[in-house]
């Protein structure tokens, strides 16, 4: 494909882009509000289990809105997807790297304790 | 010699070649702030005691910071829409706004580093403020590169747009892949750090 008809493909990508420009703004609402959502919940206090579970849930609908209309997952190609899909696979198992060790009761008793602030809540 | 597939796409990808380059780049990031979160829930989770977010930091400052960096990658994005529509002026608004806001979120970042260094809360005071030093301030770095890259398509880098409209705008879109990335980290670093 030449630049010339490389320019042609830009240029009629470009009619479709009124419509992407108000996509972007309703997932800014949306974020918006997300971000509103996820702060006032924090404000009541809830046990901890409770807490984690909302705030990465909204953090997770936000991330998502980002990665799919921001940019542009939603209609990538089969190879981004494949380079994503092996990403998650990886980052799934760095994350449950802890958990595990956290099974294995690994770092029990501590022998040093981190001083708590004066407000700490223990868990 | 010209680089290949810089605008043309690759028939056996479908891609051009710094689509490519910027997603594996990503991914690498996604394991590098994958390694921090790993460390954070290891060290969280190994304490007998943690102290909440919001005891500790502030929140009203962060959800400003949140508001600001969200902003900012509409800008982004509506910076590469501008190039597709080739309306280049209006490229420069957004591209600028894009910066200006990357340049708000450091300062208030500076007010907050700086109010918890004045009263002795450095990095060695406990560990939750070594791994909020760690996070952030990585997280910092990549707004600031992320701002070096569009200042220079804002300025000197624009020139290509004169010659190859389309080579300029695929290196937008990637720039702001990477901005986007950096806005998705701190959408999981508020709530983790500030409000858990």
């Amino acid at each position: 494909m030449s630049d010339h008809a490389a320019d042609h493909s830009a240029d009629d990508h470009a009619v479709d882009i009124d419509k992407h420009v108000k996509v972007y703004i309703s997932v800014f609402v949306a974020l918006m509000v997300l971000t509103i959502i996820t702060v006032a919940v924090s404000r009541v206090h809830l046990p901890i289990q409770y807490a984690v579970t909302i705030a990465l849930a909204v953090a997770i609908i936000k991330g998502s809105l980002v990665a799919a209309y921001f940019m542009h997952l939603v209609s990538e190609k089969k190879l981004i997807y494949a380079v994503m899909a092996l990403t998650v696979a990886f980052f799934v198992v760095l994350l449950a790297l802890p958990v595990l060790t956290h099974e294995n009761g690994f770092w029990l008793p501590q022998p040093h304790v981190d001083q708590p602030h004066p407000d700490a809540e223990h868990k | 010699m010209d680089i290949p597939y810089t605008v043309q796409v690759r028939r056996d990808t479908g891609l051009n070649n710094g689509k490519i380059g910027i997603w594996l780049f990503l991914a690498s990031e996604v394991m590098l702030f994958g390694a921090l979160f790993a460390s954070y829930i290891l060290i969280r989770t190994g304490s007998p005691s943690w102290p909440r977010g919001d005891t500790v930091l502030d929140v009203p400052l962060a959800t400003f910071n949140t508001i600001v960096l969200i902003t900012s990658s509409v800008t982004m994005v509506m910076a590469w829409a501008s190039l597709m529509r080739r309306k280049f002026s209006t490229f420069r608004i957004y591209m600028g706004a894009t910066i200006l806001l990357g340049g708000v979120f450091l300062v208030v970042k500076y007010f907050e580093y700086s109010h918890h260094f004045n009263i002795g809360e450095g990095p060695s005071h406990s560990n939750f403020l070594a791994i909020y030093f760690t996070l952030t301030g990585l997280h910092m770095l990549h707004v600031f590169g992320g701002m070096c890259v569009n200042a220079y398509f804002w300025g000197p880098g624009a020139k290509l747009y004169e010659t190859n409209p389309v080579w300029f705008t695929n290196r937008v879109e990637h720039s702001g892949l990477f901005w986007h990335f950096v806005d998705l980290v701190w959408i999981f670093l508020f709530p983790t750090l500030y409000l858990l």
